[in-house]
């Protein structure tokens, strides 16, 4: 099992939860199982055909997977995975 | 970049005592001091993040201070922007910051720029500054500021929040990361709500503009590990901090190996908003508050349904049916299609999607309140509070 960081944005998408627990091999399986399991979270993750939007990062651990495997990057026992969206707020 | 600042100035007998908390520890001592102050900083909005971050970088000393903003002072900026007083609601924010910073520190040189950064005058203002720290709250500026400061050499302080969340970073010094190296694109609008729709804890921009005050001084002095290639988020609920490595992308369109942004570019386009944002316009038929009052008042049958949360609807409410918007499409029994109905949120945008998913659903005589409760409050009972 993995552990999915989700970010304050997206909470509200998975029942208000942190993180949630997931099986997979690789990210990408893990994420499948993620908006399986809470499918309100699609659109927000995904562009229409499938692709992970640009402003969504995904990290293992603390390595950005853009930069490893991209989403056929495997995973460990244990691995903790972030959703990184982009925020903006700050003055306003 | 900042470790390679001239130091011409010298420091007089009241300077030397006001920064005696800093001349005594080795790491800052005669030469760090005199080095902030011939620093030139230049923050970019004086708002949530601006507030702590120009407060201590002139109590520590920064000699040139710049400050980039066009805003006056709201009531409902006092919840967490506090460079500014009760006092100061309707001032400019230049006017009310300048005020407190002269205050706390005379020998401040405090340069203000009552102008909404853009691409046409970016670049001319970066010019004169050493580092630059983003406090701005929309992705248009972020693009914006991270691009000038890739063109002009300029490190990119970057802080960041959403609600409990946080993020900061150092962008685009010399072989670091910039922001487009992270996110290469902004969210499409709609997408990912604003401070002013998601809320925001007033001490977390405290936190995250310290922080960035914390890097800007440490760049300045050349000492520590500044956040360079790090991303710093921050979860004020949790009092968690975790830290991601940011690799420079030599694909990244600004400061690649092969750059194709090679000068400033339109970023309301880039970041999909043509003109200015309007509350409401996304073609739903719609009421005004004068004409459901009046409707209301001579009893016509309309049924007001309340979109907005819970929460909400605590603070105030005109006696609707709630149900919120992401809720709506489980609950959607619950109305009758048959009835006059009226939706309504705090400023139109939510009750514009509930009628348009209404209107799909076979509902046909259904409005959206335009300027939602708060046109309410505005324009037919005061009452009612605003938030």
């Amino acid at each position: 099992m993995s552990k999915i960081h989700i970010p304050t944005p997206l909470r509200q998408y998975v029942g208000k939860q942190s993180s949630v627990e997931v099986g997979g091999a690789t990210v990408g399986e893990a994420m499948n199982a993620l908006v399986a399991q809470h499918p309100d979270l699609r659109k927000h993750l995904y562009t229409e055909d499938g692709k992970l939007r640009a402003f969504v990062n995904l990290y293992v651990n603390d390595e950005d997977i853009r930069y490893m495997q991209k989403e056929a990057t495997a995973l460990k026992e244990g691995d903790n995975i972030s959703i990184v969206p982009s925020i903006a707020g700050g003055a306003a | 970049m900042a470790t390679t600042i001239e130091i011409p100035v010298t420091l007089s007998k009241d300077e030397i005592l006001r920064y005696s908390r800093h001349l005594i520890m080795p790491e800052v001592g005669m030469e760090g001091q005199q080095k902030l102050k011939a620093a030139r900083v230049l923050c970019i909005g004086t708002g949530g993040l601006g507030s702590p971050l120009a407060l201590y970088l002139a109590a520590a000393g920064v000699g040139t201070l710049g400050l980039v903003d066009f805003d006056v002072v709201d009531y409902t900026n006092l919840q967490r922007q506090i460079i500014h007083s009760t006092a100061d609601v309707g001032r400019k924010k230049l006017d009310s910051a300048a005020d407190k910073l002269k205050g706390i520190n005379p020998f401040l040189n405090l340069r203000t720029f009552d102008t909404r950064l853009s691409s046409a005058n970016a670049l001319e203002l970066f010019r004169d500054f050493d580092i630059i720290a983003d406090g701005t709250d929309n992705f248009p500026t972020r693009y914006l500021v991270n691009d000038a400061c890739v063109l002009t050499g300029k490190p990119n302080v970057y802080g960041s929040i959403f609600r409990f969340e946080g993020q900061a970073s150092v962008f685009a010094t010399k072989d670091g990361p910039c922001y487009r190296c992270l996110y290469p694109e902004p969210p499409p609008p709609g997408l990912v709500p604003s401070c002013a729709e998601g809320g925001v804890l007033g001490i977390l921009p405290g936190l995250v503009g310290v922080m960035q005050a914390t890097e800007v001084i440490k760049l300045i002095l050349g000492i520590g590990d500044p956040l360079i290639g790090r991303l710093l988020l921050i979860d004020a609920l949790g009092m968690k901090f975790r830290e991601l490595k940011l690799r420079k992308n030599p694909d990244c369109p600004v400061c690649g190996t092969h750059p194709t942004v090679t000068k400033l570019i339109d970023y309301n386009e880039f970041c999909g908003i043509r003109g200015e944002e309007k509350p409401v316009s996304s073609g739903v038929p719609e009421i005004q508050v004068e004409e459901l009052k009046r409707r209301l008042d001579a009893k016509d049958d309309v049924f007001v349904l309340d979109v907005r949360e819970p929460h909400e609807y605590q603070i105030c409410n005109i006696g609707g049916y709630l149900i919120p918007l992401n809720d709506l499409p489980k609950r959607v029994n619950e109305l009758d299609s048959s009835r006059e109905i009226v939706v309504h949120c705090k400023m139109g945008g939510r009750s514009a999607k509930a009628v348009a998913f209404l209107q799909q659903s076979g509902f046909t005589k259904v409005h959206n309140l335009a300027g939602g409760i708060t046109a309410w409050s505005d324009r037919v009972d005061p009452k009612v509070p605003k938030y």
